[in-house]
């Protein structure tokens, strides 16, 4: 326990001094969307890493926190806390009676249904023009302020963002360590083991499921007003891939692997771009090859890869000699 | 080890060796936002290919006042947070003096803020009539606003004695804001729209909006989308046997609509800009230089049509270049000389910009055209 | 013009969208009752049947009979290549993987597609003529009638095959145990090879005669792709009758719901009713209940 506590200070002091070192503005901008990111697959390792339930959906309730946000702060000039308040019970509300019925499947079936549902919601931001300004997107929207500081800027953002993404990841760390968590764990080994020892399988999944879907939407209320411009082709079925994509590449059930994961999804876009059309080819082979090589994500392949480049190199000089 | 260290440290110092002569060769930087790839690429990527081709012969032609352009594009894919993002990097990683693009309106929106704070001046590609109106102090726009396409038809309509109307666009960012534009303005001009339906970018089959708009009192049918949708409806409207005059958009004004429609495209009459038409202009037409530069030049560097998105890229840099050949390279001299230009004939039409107006186009910047024999004729 | 006139344009125009979903639909079955395996990368397949035969017809200027049988070649031949490149090299594979995957390999697919034709969409020619048909007081295309034939023909094929052929009789073994199947000397990754080329088989044959209809480009699979996995689902990802039900009920669903309800929404309407399916039928709506195996 005592090391987990050091493991996580240390990010904090990481991320406090991170902009010190960076000069670089726009770096700032990318690290802001490595926190947005963190949380959404934080959030999804939840249901995916420790509870084994997969969602291609996630997106959506992403947009959901986002444009219940972006919505009532832009058009009915609700306060931007309050707003984020709404959409984050909202959502956990929402996908808490979803959950119920959805849950109960399993595998392909449920990835198809959690697909669909994200479909639905991506249909109902196009559809609804009058309310979410429908494809050209929703504009004006404030910008958080507490105690005088509006947060307009890459730095403000910044620690307002990575503020919240640590509290997400000191509760995460918190419950995956707790009893449910075990339960959790329990779960995903083999459901039918986990109910005849006493676990409420279907209600902790739910729960997890709700719980996911809450922290994505405060992600996307975030999101929202870091940006202060929404469109629907943020948060469609391609999006709901890539946070699926982050959780696996970064290490399923590993907290630390969904920072990773966020990470390097994040910025290997920004790289890509000098590929210029051959970007969207590298991507599908990294996801390929990553998968394929690495199944337990960067949080195992990195030091495997470490060690074994330590071995090569502790044998080399000898070699060379 | 030693080695590689050594090799380190030789590309290092090239790198600001480079970059250090980068600056004092002193090429102006400017950046570009263009949906390359996604759903939008049909503006991407004409984009792309005309604000090269347009940079590469300025520099070629010894550049602005001897300096040579240097264009830094990036691939928004349609997406508004990559947009931001790139938006970012040009500015702050970059150091560019002025953006071009991004290509579609909801991208521009999400670009704006950027823009405005840090003080950059950007001249959107996109059509959406909001991106200028209200009037933001950095932002420009270069396409035509979709009321002035709208406007056009009406007008038509207006003269056939035509008054109801069904309406069929397409469920992304260019067919909403068409729609928003055809209800708008209807009532202004006498008609009435009575069967207002969408469709899916990615749908394969209109036989059933169509079936229904058969169904009602509509006298003609407008469809506001860009390929391959329009395409699918010509051929869904003569498969379905209606008789009703079908309008398009200027979305579809390329030879590709034509291709793609084959004969079903026989007898629709869309607005367009000017380019579609340029050799059959008249020789008086103030555009008519411009036009037959652009179309010469993208046919010999792309064996291609050049189509009148690619024009919003080129009218958005050689306003650039005008602006800084009056004013000088920084951002905010350019701004102020963007906005003193005057009676700029390109391709979308003839620009004059001013403290009130950053679109800086009218009605007269459409034609109607008509597909006859699979070309396009002017409508008179 | 009467509503019940409407009505049966609906349902013709529904029927011949939906007989593609079903074709699409199979392909995904197919594998999944081999393998287990979703396989995203489907509509990919779906897309490199209609570009490969604009590629022959086109570039080689080859006739369209002989394009089109040469583009069915080339896309299952790329099938294969995708399972033996990424599929069978996988030492412990998980359905998540599997997911991840596939998707990778969609994306690779469309990618590399978009790189050698570019990003224009192109028309195919109809195989026979574009004078519409009446049906009653509906009206039908000639090219429709291709679908339903070609569809109807590939489905019987695939059944022949599947209930009488010693390979088809295998793959059956493979789908209802995998190990007892190799136990009794079937070999296993022969038989997951054969899905992924009779699935590319069908899959591009779908993207072929649909082509002259919707058009084609890089992008169109990821659509198809995705309302063909509704129909397998529908249809309880069986590789026969149930799926070509599910194919045709989504797609009289949504032109019914374009006709009748909105057409903004009826992507929706078909999403929730897939919804609700899984919800009260997992199985589909056509298949049987099975027991859960632990």
């Amino acid at each position: 326990m005592n090391r987990e506590i050091i493991k996580f200070l240390l990010l904090v002091v990481v991320v406090l001094v991170a902009p010190l070192s960076v000069s670089e503005g726009y770096l700032l901008n990318v690290l802001v969307f490595v926190g947005i990111h963190t949380m959404l697959a934080l959030a999804l390792n939840l249901l995916l890493g420790y509870a084994g339930q997969i969602s291609l959906g996630h997106a959506g309730f992403f947009g959901l926190g986002a444009y219940i946000s972006g919505v009532l702060t832009a058009n009915h000039g609700i306060d931007p806390w309050l707003a984020m308040a709404i959409a984050a019970t909202t959502v956990t509300l929402m996908a808490f009676l979803v959950g119920f019925p959805i849950l109960k499947l399993k595998g392909h079936y449920l990835a198809m249904a959690t697909l669909g549902l994200g479909i639905i919601i991506y249909i109902v931001f196009n559809e609804a023009v009058d309310q979410t300004g429908g494809p050209s997107g929703l504009s004006g929207i404030p910008n958080l302020s507490i105690a005088g500081i509006t947060f307009d800027s890459d730095i403000k953002n910044y620690y307002l963002i990575w503020t919240a993404t640590l509290i997400c990841m000191g509760l995460a760390l918190n419950l995956v360590h707790s009893r449910i968590g075990r339960a959790l764990r329990a779960i995903h080994d083999s459901e039918v083991a986990a109910r005849v020892m006493g676990v409420n399988a279907r209600l902790l999944k739910v729960q997890i499921f709700a719980l996911s879907a809450g922290i994505s939407a405060v992600a996307g209320s975030l999101y929202a007003h870091t940006m202060t411009f929404i469109a629907p082709a943020s948060f469609g079925f391609n999006f709901s891939v890539e946070l699926v994509t982050m959780v696996i590449i970064g290490g399923l059930a590993s907290i630390y692997g969904s920072l990773l994961g966020a990470a390097l999804l994040t910025v290997l876009p920004e790289i890509l771009r000098t590929f210029q059309d051959f970007d969207i080819v590298v991507y599908g082979l990294l996801l390929i090859i990553m998968t394929m090589y690495m199944p337990g994500g960067l949080v195992q392949g990195i030091p495997a890869l470490l060690s074994s480049i330590w071995g090569k190199l502790k044998r080399s000089p000898a070699a060379h000699a | 080890m030693k080695r590689f260290l050594q090799t380190t440290t030789i590309a290092l110092l090239l790198l600001v060796w480079a970059s250090i002569c980068g600056a004092s060769t002193g090429t102006i930087k400017i950046g570009a936002l263009f949906s390359v790839s996604g759903p939008p690429s049909f503006l991407g990527e004409p984009e792309r290919n005309t604000a090269k081709m347009v940079v590469d012969e300025i520099n070629a032609r010894g550049g602005i006042k001897g300096r040579k352009l240097e264009l830094v594009v990036y691939d928004t894919q349609g997406d508004a947070t990559k947009a931001v993002q790139a938006a970012n990097r040009l500015i702050k990683e970059d150091k560019v003096v002025a953006i071009i693009g991004p290509s579609t309106t909801g991208e521009t929106m999400a670009v704006i803020p950027v823009a405005e704070k840090e003080r950059v001046p950007l001249i959107s590609c996109a059509a959406g009539s909001k991106i200028t109106d209200p009037v933001k102090k950095w932002v420009f726009k270069t396409a035509q606003n979709d009321g002035l396409a709208v406007a056009k038809i009406y007008e038509y309509l207006n003269r056939k004695k035509i008054s109801r109307i069904a309406i069929l666009t397409v469920s992304d960012g260019f067919g909403s804001s068409g729609r928003e534009q055809l209800k708008a303005n209807a009532a202004r001009y006498g008609i009435q729209i009575v069967v207002d339906d969408t469709y899916g970018p990615k749908d394969t089959d209109m036989t059933a909006q169509l079936t229904k708009i058969r169904g009602s009192q509509a006298q003609a049918i407008i469809c506001w989308g860009t390929n391959p949708g329009p395409a699918v409806i010509a051929k869904n409207v003569k498969q379905l046997g209606i008789k009703l005059p079908l309008f398009m958009s200027h979305g579809v004004s390329s030879k590709k609509f034509i291709e793609l429609a084959g004969d079903a495209a026989d007898g629709i009459i869309l607005p367009s800009g000017r380019v579609i038409v340029s050799d059959v202009l008249p020789a008086k037409d103030k555009q008519k230089k411009s036009l037959i530069a652009f179309v010469k030049d993208y046919q010999k560097h792309y064996r291609a049509e050049g189509d009148h998105f690619g024009g919003h890229a080129w009218d958005a840099v050689m306003l650039l270049k005008g602006a800084i050949e009056r004013g000088g390279d920084s951002p905010a001299a350019i701004r102020d000389q963007l906005e003193r230009t005057v009676n700029f004939a390109g391709i979308g039409g003839i620009f004059t910009y001013s403290a009130a107006d950053h679109a800086g186009l009218s009605k007269d910047a459409f034609v109607l055209v008509e597909v006859k024999n699979k070309d396009w004729a002017l409508v008179k | 013009m009467e509503l019940s006139d409407q009505i049966a344009q609906y349902l013709v125009s529904g029927l011949s969208t939906g007989a593609i979903y079903a074709l699409i639909g199979i392909g995904f079955a197919i594998i999944y009752n081999t393998t287990e395996i979703i396989n995203f990368a489907q509509g990919e397949l779906v897309m490199l049947g209609g570009m490969f035969t604009l590629f022959f017809l086109n570039v080689c200027k080859l006739p369209l009979p002989l394009a089109i049988i040469l583009a069915v070649a080339a896309a299952t031949a790329a099938g294969i290549l995708f399972e033996r490149l990424t599929i069978r090299p996988l030492k412990s594979p998980t359905p998540l993987s599997l997911i991840i995957i596939t998707i990778g390999g969609s994306i690779l697919i469309r990618g590399i597609a978009m790189l050698v034709w570019g990003k224009d969409t192109h028309a195919l020619p109809s195989f026979s003529g574009s004078e519409p048909l009446m049906i009653g007081s509906a009206t039908i295309l000639p090219q429709n009638l291709w679908i339903f034939g070609l569809t109807a023909i590939a489905i019987i094929g695939n059944k022949l095959f599947f209930q009488y052929s010693i390979t088809g009789k295998a793959m059956r073994a493979c789908a209802a145990n995998r190990r007892a199947a190799g136990l009794v000397g079937i070999d296993v990754r022969r038989m997951v090879m054969f899905s992924f080329a009779i699935s590319a088989t069908l899959g591009s044959l779908a993207g072929i005669i649909v082509a002259p209809l919707t058009m084609t480009s890089y992008d169109v699979g990821i659509m198809l792709g995705l309302k063909g996995f509704c129909a397998a689902i529908i249809g309880g990802l069986s590789g026969g009758v149930g799926t070509v039900l599910g194919g045709l009920l989504l797609g009289i669903l949504e032109s019914l719901g374009a006709g009748l309800v909105s057409s903004g929404y009826k992507d929706a309407i078909a999403f929730i009713i897939l919804l609700l399916i899984l919800v009260i039928r997992p199985q589909g709506l056509f298949g049987r209940a099975q027991t859960e195996r632990v």
